[in-house]
């Protein structure tokens, strides 16, 4: 079988790219699919780890506990629609405000 | 004939490529044939004779169509985005021909479908979903306000009725209790409404099936760009849309694919509302008719290719009679019309299930009725007080000073 | 990897590497293009990809809600976004050098070898599956999901329906 290494592996590299893309880039919206990157990368170790080391049946535990790998990429799921639905409404508004949507320039909130 | 057997029976690589290519060359093939019937029965509904010069009755015309396509000069313009829009017409004849991985078109398991997943309806939707990519690629790559306005269109179009289609075939997933479309044929085959044992029970026969095939035929519509819902390339109002820049063999791939994808999803409506692969509603087997039943089984692929026809000719048929709606009016018959509907419908199986698992099914009938007097007693309530705000309007006296105009000014008394 | 390693791989090897050559690829591409629409593009296919890496780990169920939530969906969205701000003639933002870049690339580069050499490397034993070949149907999840996990489910209902009404607010122009 595969390693679960592999899939580990592929998941940080999607991590760190996503990461340093955050820190990286000036446009909001590519800064915001670098999020979505990084989730990703989260979903497809959590899946690997559901896959390969299920968290074994505790006693008078949750009894669907070996289950929660793929109950918590669902989760993560929702929480980017919902996220993505609302950031890309604020960016939207953004523009129509500024006309201009660079990261470095939302300086509105300065002191 | 032995080591065909061997090569595409048991081997299984061998069996894959065997399903493959029993579902996607008869496409193939009938696209043409597709193109050719759309122009022959509109040109009939409109009172016109259409393309009858090439071959008996014009049957080699898409043919013809194809050798000078194939021929016409491929004009790329200067100012399009290069790599998309060479990718563009190639990423939207994908889903079209990929959405049918899991549609049964017979009985035998071995040959049909290419895919007999647990997730079957998921993976249609899934799919059916990727197919704003061409138009929007298309429309961006373009570098022309007119496409960039047809794949705007069209991607607010496709997300908006993607959701009315999954609330209509999540009802009748709750009906089956499973995502794999030869269960839901199975399902089909049981006795109509769980009492007549000779008929075979399609979904379109219930009542809330009905509800969701309407939901989802219209849905479809709007799902493969057709006239009425063709505001993507609307020819006179964006000069054809997303496919405006492409010529030669990429128009026509983009042609190929919104065909495939027409032929394809009438194949799923067949599948899923009108008992798959079975020619008429009648359980053979149940009357006492195993020969029948037998050959029922033989020509299940013709049986098949009719509902497809069938299910096209619909479409055409809603082309020739129908105009273009407004922009405004697509968005509001999939969001204020369509997904209520869908979702009500959605909640009254769930009820139905549920009631008539736990109390049988005079407890299922009891709630109906029950549901149905209380929306009764509030809809004619609410209209009462609408209707009595309305004779209150009606009734009102309305008096003006000043009659007609502006109310003239007053004169001021030097 | 020497050629011994290589010659036990069997076909399911090479198509977890393709797989992952595909998504590694394309995740660079998200940060390297300049024009977002590509690096939109590049997202696109990677969420493809890793939901046939999820086919592989028999996770089908999430697998098929992967294409029809991210690159159904959210990422139709984004290019929608994309294409309606280019229609009000945004110029293409030139990335410029600075001391932020070299800070992320290092980051970047720590993050790398302290995670990959601290964590996952000592876990590269692990070569088996323990869960079951079915975890990932749809009857398991619905099982887990509509029972045990019921309550978060309904707060995740929750937080999306806050998703619409906030993006509904955000998108109206007067209220």
């Amino acid at each position: 079988m595969i390693p679960l290494y592999w899939y580990l592996g592929l998941g940080l590299l999607m991590f760190t790219v996503g990461a340093v893309g955050v820190v990286v880039r000036r446009n909001p919206i590519v800064i915001f699919m670098c999020i979505e990157l990084m989730l990703n990368a989260v979903n497809l170790t959590f899946l690997a780890f559901a896959r390969y080391q299920p968290t074994p049946l505790p006693i008078g535990g949750l009894p669907d506990s070996w289950m929660s790998g793929q109950m918590m990429v669902i989760f993560v799921m929702a929480v980017a629609a919902a996220e993505v639905a609302v950031g890309l409404g604020i960016i939207m508004a953004i523009f129509r405000l500024r006309d201009n949507v660079d990261i470095d320039e939302m300086n509105l909130l300065k002191g | 004939m032995d080591w065909l057997r061997q090569v595409f029976w048991e081997n299984e690589v061998g069996n894959a490529l065997l399903r493959v290519l029993l579902f996607v060359l008869p496409i193939l093939t009938l696209v043409p044939g597709l193109i050719w019937w759309e122009r022959r029965l509109l040109s009939w509904m409109q009172d016109r004779i259409g393309p009858n010069r090439v071959g008996p009755f014009g049957l080699l015309q898409p043919i013809a169509d194809g050798v000078k396509l194939f021929f016409k000069e491929d004009i790329t313009p200067k100012a399009v985005d290069g790599l998309i829009y060479f990718i563009a017409p190639a990423v939207a004849l994908f889903p079209a021909f990929a959405l049918g991985a899991t549609l049964p078109w017979g009985p035998n398991l071995k040959l049909t479908p290419i895919a007999d997943v647990n997730i079957g309806v998921l993976y249609i939707m899934a799919i059916s979903s990727l197919g704003v990519y061409g138009v929007v690629l298309a429309g961006y790559a373009s570098n022309n306000k007119y496409s960039l306005l047809g794949g705007l269109r069209a991607s607010a179009q496709l997300i908006s009725y993607e959701l009315a289609m999954g609330m209509a075939l999540a009802s009748i997933v709750l009906a089956t209790g499973s995502l794999r479309l030869t269960d839901m044929v199975k399902a089909q085959e049981g006795p109509l409404w769980g009492a007549v044992p000779q008929v075979q029970n399609w979904f379109i026969f219930t009542p809330f099936g009905f509800i969701a095939a309407l939901i989802f035929a219209i849905c479809v519509i709007a799902e493969t760009n057709r006239a009425p819902f063709d505001l993507p390339e609307a020819e006179n109002e964006l000069i054809a849309g997303y496919h405006t820049e492409y010529s030669s063999m990429k128009f026509a791939v983009f042609f190929m694919g919104e065909y495939a994808a027409m032929f394809i999803f009438s194949g799923v409506f067949a599948t899923v509302f009108l008992g798959g692969w079975h020619a008429v509603p009648i359980n053979w087997s149940a009357l006492g008719m195993e020969q029948v039943a037998h050959w029922n089984g033989l020509l299940a692929p013709l049986f098949f290719l009719g509902k497809c026809a069938l299910g096209i000719t619909f479409f055409i048929w809603l082309r020739a009679t129908l105009p273009r709606l407004r922009y405004d009016q697509l968005m509001s018959l999939g969001w204020k019309s369509l997904l209520p509907m869908g979702v009500f419908n959605f909640i009254v199986v769930a009820t139905w299930i549920l009631t008539t698992s736990l109390y049988g099914i005079g407890g299922g009938i009891a709630t109906a009725v029950g549901a149905f007097a209380v929306i009764i007693f509030f809809t004619t309530r609410i209209a009462k007080s609408a209707n009595a705000n309305v004779e209150f309007l009606e009734k009102r006296t309305i008096t003006m000073e000043s009659g007609k105009g502006d109310p003239k000014p007053q004169e001021v008394n030097a | 990897m020497n050629l011994e390693m290589i010659q036990s791989f069997t076909p399911a090897h090479f198509l977890f590497l393709a797989l992952a050559g595909i998504a590694a690829a394309t995740a660079v591409g998200v940060v390297a293009f300049n024009d977002p629409v590509r690096s939109a593009l590049c997202l696109v296919g990677n969420f493809f990809t890793l939901a046939f890496l999820y086919f592989t780990l028999n996770a089908e169920l999430l697998g098929i809600t992967q294409v029809v939530v991210y690159t159904g969906a959210i990422m139709v969205l984004f290019l929608f976004v994309l294409m309606l701000l280019n229609l009000g003639g945004v110029k293409m933002m030139k990335e410029k050098f600075d001391v932020k870049r070299v800070l992320g690339f290092g980051f970047g580069a720590l993050l790398l070898y302290v995670i990959g050499a601290q964590v996952i490397l000592p876990l590269n034993t692990i070569t088996t599956a323990k869960a079951a070949n079915d975890f990932g149907g749809p009857e398991m999840i619905g099982r887990a999901l509509f029972t045990t996990y019921v309550w978060p489910f309904e707060v995740a209902s929750i937080l999306l329906l806050i998703g619409v009404v906030g993006s509904i607010m955000l998108a109206k122009r007067k209220v």
